[in-house]
């Protein structure tokens, strides 16, 4: 226990050693950080999502169908007659890792292009480096507008907000004639605040009532109690933009309740689980989508094949057909850009015109949103039947 | 009326989920003075057990009644085993240490249950299989009671009064008992203490693999990260009872599981996650040593 | 005049960072120089929190929590507030800001619950950092699950660096002032400490107080180098990587835990290529360290008491 302080030494001398020792630390992250230098026979990709911690789930698919799309890519002699390769990078699903992840893939790897992040926030905090340092950046997934405001080399290659969110409120005022709505938001989740605020807005401008507002947080399995209050308030029909990790669960919660009106979602919603979870009870849901599967495009056929036999029998969900879509956007921007120099392959993403993508036929906007059509889907007796298709 | 009965059901049956949970943490917490930070990462590998376990053994595609009781136990068994392993290899050694080096590895043990879990069993999530169909048993105006809710409260309430009885009727409870009142006069009335705690971790073990179980029956989505949250909230209950006194902890958690949904319902649902801790921090102002615990004075 | 005399080696220091600062940035890449800020933010969260967990002995794990009130507030305050004002004004006042509504929020946590067991703070903590995200969340003015950005580039290398010494100054010397040995005092055992006439509850409401305020600045720090912040950051598993460093440096050694911070930062990056398998490495880490070497990497000394030559080191 003998506790000798240098209280003899004076304090000052003390600090100068602790900070030269934090300085000695320094070059030590210089040495410890190794980067691998691309080799020039071929083309790296940066890829960076969340493939641990609370949204792991969505990073894993999406890295499932980047891989898929890179295979396939490569199968076909690779671009410009280089192979390709991507290098992934974990985030933990924290903003600050995605900066860190971005830098890494940007500066020690030497990626000529980056795809990702599933949510906003993290492709919100990546962005600015990507656009500093000149790389182009496409996220597969984040829909919140602001991401593409970051500058002129972050594209997207999903809705956004604004679009899925009031496209749904038009579908239920005019098409199902219903009046009288009931919100249960994700609260821990951007897309589902957004997609919940365009619908509040153009519901009501519709003329219709948001008659109850709820709320829950990304993981909860208990929601009888937001599911009884939206009861009692008798609504025509529940709005729950959210994943069908909790989608379905409410659902099936809803119906143990006796609240039968129909649900309508986004495009959280497509995942088989949805009905594994639902079961009968997601039946009557609408919701928002990139594609259906009766719309018998070969290239949705393709994928959904090629998915089942790599991953086990799994079917993709949304975020698996948006990695998927993202690489091969990339890859068609490296063709036509003749070369992989950041601002060349920028112009040829800028210039994507009816691309034909698994989610649909993309064209690039003016603000870098992937324009392309949105499908209503119903769920009914476990498949997802095709109601309507809405031009941007 | 009917809106208030009806989320008196929800809350008493989600309740009866967490009062289980708080039952292990009362008890390791008063035999050890640890909080086991892991405790609610056992209740995800008890459910995580029971999926895989219905899974192997057929029930899932045939679902019955006698599956889920064989699932149940079988997953209570296994994560008995886990607790009492746990403690084996990383509490046991510290145990003459500062209680904050527990502390801290329980914190390890929970971190490696969590990322490892998403390891093995991957991070999406996973659909329980339904062992018993869910449908209404009553209906009476708004009131609807589902017969899984019934059963989550009468296991419940069984499981708890099969621990009661081993806590008061049984030598080794009565062993439980000396060995949370003073540790080192147990050891020296010849009880071992070492084969106590160890008991104390398997009966604790068990009851949150048990609510994990039944989680999955109730609420068929689980992942690896599941058990974070309720962990926590169970702790605060097991306080808000009085923190080793198990009546207390049963009683904690219904109140917990009533008051979430009552806030949620007539409050704000945006609020819900967070009244656990207020009701902790009210009950550390107001009463800390809980509803039913002693106040004691601190000996020199 | 005295005061400035006593303190020129740490103002010298302190004024030194900016030519280092511009020197760094324009000859290392800007991923290390980012992983080097870094260094410097989670060294001034594990000294502060070491004044908690390590000096006085009490057990935090909400400093996530008060890194957000600070990021937030401090954020919130750029560009509500001072926004427009020059960086040389507006940088101390949106620290001082994130500085002291962390603090104020220290003062609110502690006040009811550092009169209880240890044990109580740590769950307290932790609920208030599962609070704080929750009134973030729904705190439409703050963005809520939507995050807050387009704060104003106002913290570099050098004023996260500077930031850093004054913190590690301040505290190293309340810790070597005769009131310091107050706030062992209450570590090594509070009902001696409360005999020998030391307001025990005071010492752990002042050690919790500081050491909050720091937190605040380096989430204000934080804020402003990234630009956008989003509850995420600021989730348990913050507050436990800064415990970890805290124990791995040694409990009570303020060199300890700014070597711990810069190595676990290091090391996080370096270990990158393991993907999934990180975590699970590192709380494995964490178990083995508190089960062989419970004392941390120096224990309660300082790197300047480090005998190397000794078999009686740190313990």
């Amino acid at each position: 226990m003998a506790h000798p302080i240098s209280a003899r030494r004076s304090t000052t001398v003390s600090v100068f050693a602790l900070l030269c020792a934090l300085l000695c630390v320094l070059p030590c992250v210089l040495l410890c950080v190794t980067g691998c230098k691309g080799k020039t026979d071929e083309i790296v990709i940066g890829e960076f999502g969340s493939l641990t911690g609370g949204t792991a789930t969505f990073g894993t698919s999406t890295h499932a169908g980047v891989l898929q799309a890179l295979d396939e890519i490569n199968a076909r002699g690779g671009l410009l007659g280089k192979k390709v390769k991507v290098v992934t990078e974990d985030d933990q699903s924290k903003p600050e890792e995605a900066v860190s992840a971005v830098l890494k893939l940007i500066k020690q790897n030497n990626v000529v292009a980056v795809i990702g992040e599933v949510a906003s926030s993290r492709s919100l905090a990546a962005a600015p480096q990507c656009q500093r340092n000149k790389i182009p950046m496409l996220s597969p997934a984040s829909t919140n507008p602001k991401v593409t405001e970051a500058g002129d080399y972050i594209f997207r290659a999903c809705f956004i907000d604004p679009f899925q969110g009031s496209t749904m409120a038009k579908f239920a005022v005019n098409s199902l004639k219903l009046k009288r709505f009931a919100i249960l938001t994700d609260t821990k989740n951007d897309y589902s605040v957004g997609l919940a605020q365009y619908f509040r807005e153009t519901a009501k401008k519709l003329g219709a009532e948001i008659v109850a507002e709820e709320s829950y947080s990304e993981g909860d399995i208990e929601f009888k109690a937001q599911l009884t209050s939206i009861k009692t308030k008798s609504p025509e029909a529940v709005f729950v933009p959210g994943y069908y990790t909790e989608c379905a669960l409410i659902a099936r919660q809803a119906k143990e309740l006796g609240l039968t009106v129909p649900l309508l979602g986004g495009d959280g919603w497509d995942s088989p689980k949805t009905t594994e979870i639902g079961g009968a009870a997601v039946d009557g849901t609408y919701f928002t989508n990139h594609y259906s599967e009766q719309e018998n495009r070969p290239e949705v056929k393709k994928f959904i094949d090629t998915y089942k036999q790599r991953n086990a029998g799994k079917v993709p969900d949304a975020m698996a057909v948006l990695g998927y879509d993202s690489m091969m956007m990339m890859a068609d921007a490296i063709t036509r850009a003749g070369s992989t120099e950041g601002p060349k392959i920028r112009d040829a993403l800028a210039a994507t015109k009816n691309f034909a993508a698994v989610s649909g036929t993309i064209t690039i906007d003016a603000q870098r949103n992937a324009q392309k059509s949105i499908v209503v889907l119903k769920i009914d007796a476990g498949r997802f039947t095709f109601v309507e298709s809405v031009a941007p | 009326m009917d809106q208030l009965l009806q989320q008196l059901i929800n809350g008493l049956a989600w309740g009866a989920i967490y009062a289980l949970i708080a039952l292990g943490y009362t008890m390791v917490y008063g035999v050890l003075r640890l909080i086991n930070f892991a405790h609610g990462d056992v209740y995800m590998v008890g459910a995580m057990m029971a999926y895989y376990l219905a899974h192997w053994l057929g029930f899932a595609v045939a679902p019955s009644t006698i599956g889920f009781v064989i699932v149940l136990t079988s997953s209570m068994l296994i994560c008995g085993a886990l607790g009492a392993l746990i403690e084996l290899v990383a509490y046991r050694p510290l145990r003459n240490r500062p209680r904050m080096s527990m502390l801290i590895t329980a914190i390890g043990v929970s971190m490696l249950l969590e990322f490892g879990g998403q390891r093995v069993f991957g991070p999406d999530p996973k659909f329980f299989p339904q062992l018993i169909e869910s449908r209404s048993l009553f209906k009476a105006g708004a009131v609807v009671l589902t017969n899984i809710d019934l059963l989550v409260i009468c296991v419940s309430l069984f499981l708890m009064v099969v621990l009661r009885f081993i806590v008061l009727r049984t030598k080794i409870g009565l062993a439980v008992r000396a060995v949370s009142f003073s540790f080192e006069t147990s050891s020296l009335m010849g009880i071992n203490v070492n084969t106590v705690i160890s008991v104390t971790f398997v009966i604790g073990s068990a009851l949150a693999a048990a609510a994990g179980a039944m989680v999955g029956l109730r609420n068929p989505k689980i992942e690896p990260l599941m058990g974070v949250l309720p962990g926590v909230k169970a702790f605060v209950a097991a306080v808000l009872g009085g923190i080793g006194n198990f009546p207390g902890a049963v009683v904690g958690g219904l109140v917990m599981g009533v008051t979430e949904t009552l806030v949620a319902a007539y409050f704000s649902s945006t609020y819900r996650d967070a009244v656990a801790f207020v009701i902790l921090i009210v009950v550390l102002l107001v009463r800390p040593a809980g509803l039913f615990g002693k106040v004691t004075v601190e000996k020199v | 005049m005295e005061l400035l005399k006593r303190n020129a080696v740490p103002l010298l220091l302190v004024a030194a960072q900016w030519p280092v600062g511009w020197l760094l940035s324009q000859t290392v890449n800007s991923y290390y120089l980012q992983i080097i800020v870094y260094i410097g933010i989670n060294a001034m969260l594990a000294v502060s929190l070491n004044l908690i967990n390590g000096i006085t002995g009490q057990f935090s794990l909400g400093h996530a929590g008060f890194m957000a009130v600070g990021a937030y507030v401090s954020a919130a305050c750029s560009l509500f507030l001072v926004n427009g004002w020059p960086a040389a004004l507006a940088l101390p006042a949106i620290l001082l800001a994130g500085g002291l509504a962390a603090a104020l929020a220290g003062l609110v946590v502690g006040l009811p619950t550092l009169r209880l067991r240890g044990d109580y703070l740590a769950i307290t903590t932790l609920g208030f950092g599962e609070i704080i995200r929750v009134v973030i969340l729904n705190t439409a003015a703050v963005g809520g699950a939507r995050g807050l950005g387009g704060m104003p580039p106002l913290s570099d290398f050098a004023s996260v660096y500077a930031c850093t010494i004054v913190c590690v100054l301040v505290i190293w010397r309340l810790v070597h002032s005769p009131l310091g040995k107050a706030f062992t005092a209450v570590r090594e055992d509070e009902i001696a400490a409360a005999a020998m006439g030391i307001d025990t509850t005071r010492y752990k409401i002042t050690a919790f107080v500081l050491g909050a305020f720091w937190a605040g600045v380096a989430g204000a720090l934080f804020a402003h180098f990234i630009g956008y912040i989003h509850t995420n950051s600021f989730t348990f598993l913050k507050s436990v990587e800064v415990v970890v460093m805290v124990v791995l440096g040694g409990m009570g050694s303020i060199s300890g835990a700014i070597i711990a911070a810069a190595v676990l930062t290091v090391l996080t990056e370096a270990l990158r290529f393991l993907a999934d398998y990180r975590m699970i490495i590192y709380s494995v880490l964490l178990i083995v360290m508190m089960l062989t070497r419970p004392g941390g990497l120096l224990g309660r000394h300082e790197i300047t008491q480090w005998r190397f030559w000794s078999s009686r080191t740190a313990r």
